[in-house]
């Protein structure tokens, strides 16, 4: 799957979840530049990228993720 | 409410609800990440139509805030406190033991602490209800099957420990149980291992979910709002096959065909309403053919005395449900119909929203393990006169074809006999009072709940006179249908902390009887001024005129009131 197409899935988890578009879909993006994304909202973050891509982290994938672009990269590497 | 919501669902659903004006306080102290449990108690209880406020402890800090009395717990004073242990740091510290001795001493400390904890929350002068989950038995995979003969496993501790928490359970009135194991084990995957390392997370969301939607329905249950009445279609339901078609010979239940399956569900209704919940029947069919088999075929575990109202003849269900509500003097939101055509269901669903429908599933062998499912009919208390109840509402039938006949009420009254006995609280009936104060919705002046204690406490103060009512008359006995709680305001007088009344016996006079007493041993002791008010909420307006009817006046616009007793002239009624 194309990286564009990664990244435009995640960005509908994460409006669908934080119910907003403020944020750019950047590398360098990491969960403490968006509003509303916090230790509440992630665990159902990645439960919902789990399901869009049927996918399932494991604990080393869930170590990686620093920001979009690992993000980006980990679930490249799952599919 | 929804059992099957994921936590994202639940999430969505509750977000933008309103709050209603039904305020609910509750404290969760755990030993593990309980934010997401909190998260999805707030929104399950929203749903539930509560407006929550969640406490919630430090983590890992449960006795730290238990013992603490300038602690926020306190301050915040919860109506329940949730203790929620995760059996993974219970593991860690059981570890932590070094000798076998102590390990296989280690559900003392357990249900010691449980102890403890009561305690605590009684010298703050605390009076929430505590509920305690269970522990989750996790087999450390030690000694196989052997863990039972090992004192010192960890399996075999857990097992006790939740066999400790029972007894402390059956002893203790403001303590109670919920087991968790009994949903975990519905859930497959109900721990995502990589979240509990990385982010510790005991349980996935989804399972705190569901395990909050079960809480939610233990504390609707303890405040005083569950199920009461559980209405039964008959062909396809209780019994295979149309008897009005296929005869008694040929309905399926017991032995022939698939029977077996109706046969089971029909047990769990005979134990549902041994246990006090009432049994009706509600079909379409002519009213001797639906009773036959109850008379006369032997297999069938249900007696036409089972059941207190029987309702069958071909008129739209909705509206005999509405029949079968104004018999039993219930709310429709304390009603489960069960039927097994979805047409009906749906008829039912659309006119009585409040009444729980179950989608039951097309095949009968699933019935009872879907309606058990459920979870339908928690409750918070239980007396021995809950037995007897389906006894009460068919003799309550009896009275109703009886005032058919009768056209002046006074003559009615007068042909019932009735003979009351009112008497300060007896320690025999305390069970019985407290349940009172936590089913009675719609007589029932401040609507306050108590549990045994609270009843025992007021027994034994000087500040408190307790009455309750009995009744009977030539039908039967209703048994102790009415509590009264004054409390002293001052040496001349007393307020009305409580005043409720089973609605079984509304339109009676009972209240007069009642009032005519109290206020005649009120004089006795030197007592001249009863005050009292009204505390509106969305069931009682039964009684919002209820004191203007006693002859007391208003003392202001609102709802307080007030009664000199010496003016006071006994209301005329036909209790004797």
């Amino acid at each position: 799957m194309e990286t564009i197409t990664i990244k435009d899935t995640i960005r509908q988890v994460l409006e669908s979840i934080l119910n907003h578009n403020n944020f750019e879909m950047h590398d360098e993006l990491t969960a403490k530049d968006v509003d509303g994304w916090d230790s509440l909202s992630h665990m159902m973050i990645i439960t919902k990228i789990e399901e869009a891509f049927n996918i399932k982290f494991k604990l080393r994938d869930l170590n990686k993720l620093k920001n979009m672009g690992s993000l980006v990269s980990v679930i490249q590497s799952k599919l | 409410m929804n059992l099957n919501l994921s936590y994202r669902e639940l999430h969505k659903l509750a977000k933008d609800l309103p709050r209603a004006n039904n305020a609910i306080k509750i404290a969760v102290l755990g030993n593990h990440t309980t934010n997401f449990f909190c998260k999805a108690l707030e929104n399950h209880l929203l749903l539930a139509g509560y407006d929550p406020s969640i406490f919630e402890g430090d983590y890992d800090q449960i006795d730290m805030t238990l013992i603490d009395e300038s602690s926020q717990l306190y301050n915040f004073n919860p109506e329940f406190v949730i203790v929620f242990e995760s059996t993974l740091t219970i593991k860690d510290n059981f570890y932590a033991i070094k000798s076998n001795l102590d390990r296989s001493q280690y559900y003392k400390q357990l249900s010691n602490k449980a102890k403890s904890r009561v305690s605590h929350l009684k010298n703050n002068n605390c009076n929430a209800k505590i509920i305690y989950l269970s522990y989750e038995l996790i087999d450390d995979a030690l000694y196989g099957n052997l863990f039972s003969k090992i004192p010192h496993s960890f399996y075999n501790q857990l097992w006790k420990a939740n066999n400790a928490l029972i007894n402390i359970s059956e002893n203790e009135n403001s303590f109670y149980l919920f087991d968790i194991n009994k949903h975990l084990s519905g859930t497959t995957n109900h721990r995502d291992w990589p979240a509990y390392i990385n982010s510790d997370l005991h349980y996935s969301i989804d399972t705190f979910a569901e395990l909050s939607y079960h809480v939610t329905l233990f504390l609707k249950a303890l405040k005083g709002n569950f199920k009461k009445c559980l209405i039964l279609d008959l062909d396809n339901t209780i019994w295979g096959g149309i008897i009005g078609d296929d005869g008694i010979d040929n309905i399926q239940v017991g032995a022939l065909g698939i029977g077996k399956a109706f046969t089971k569900l029909q047990k769990w209704v005979k134990e549902l309403k041994d246990r006090g919940i009432i049994i009706s029947v509600c079909s379409k069919n002519n009213e001797d053919v639906a009773k036959t088999p109850f008379l006369e075929h032997s297999e069938m575990i249900l007696k036409l005395e089972d059941i207190s109202v029987f309702v069958a003849n071909w008129n739209n269900k909705a509206d005999n449900i509405r029949y079968i509500q104004e018999v039993l003097n219930i709310g429709f939101d304390s009603m489960v119909f069960i039927d097994d055509n979805p047409a009906e269901r749906d008829i039912v669903k659309q006119s009585l929203p409040l009444v729980t429908v179950p989608d039951l599933p097309e095949d009968p062998a699933l019935y009872l393990p879907y309606l058990s499912s459920l979870n339908l009919f928690e409750t918070a208390s239980y007396s021995d006169n809950d037995k007897d109840r389906t006894l009460q509402y068919q003799q309550e039938a009896e009275r109703r074809k009886s005032i058919t006949s009768v056209t002046n009420m006074d003559d009615y009254l007068k042909s019932l006999e009735m003979v009351g006995t009112i008497e300060s609280f007896k320690v025999e009936d305390i069970p019985r009072i407290a349940q009172l104060t936590q089913r009675s919705n719609q007589f029932n002046l401040r609507t306050k709940r108590y549990t045994d204690e609270d009843i025992t406490r007021f027994k034994n103060s000087d500040n408190y006179l307790t009455y309750s009512i009995k009744l009977k008359d030539k039908f039967g006995d209703y048994g102790l249908i009415s509590v009264v709680i004054l409390k002293k305001i001052n040496k001349t007088t007393f307020f009305i902390d409580t005043w409720i009344m089973s609605c079984r016996v509304l339109k009676r006079g009972v209240e007069f009887f009642a009032l005519n007493k109290i206020v005649k041993d009120l004089l006795n002791s030197n007592i001249s001024i009863l005050t009292g008010e009204y505390l509106e909420t969305q069931k009682n307006h039964l009684v919002s005129d209820l004191l203007d009817n006693l002859s007391f006046s208003k003392i202001d616009e609102g709802f307080k009131y007030k009664l000199e007793l010496n003016h006071f002239n006994p209301i005329k009624n036909h209790i004797s």
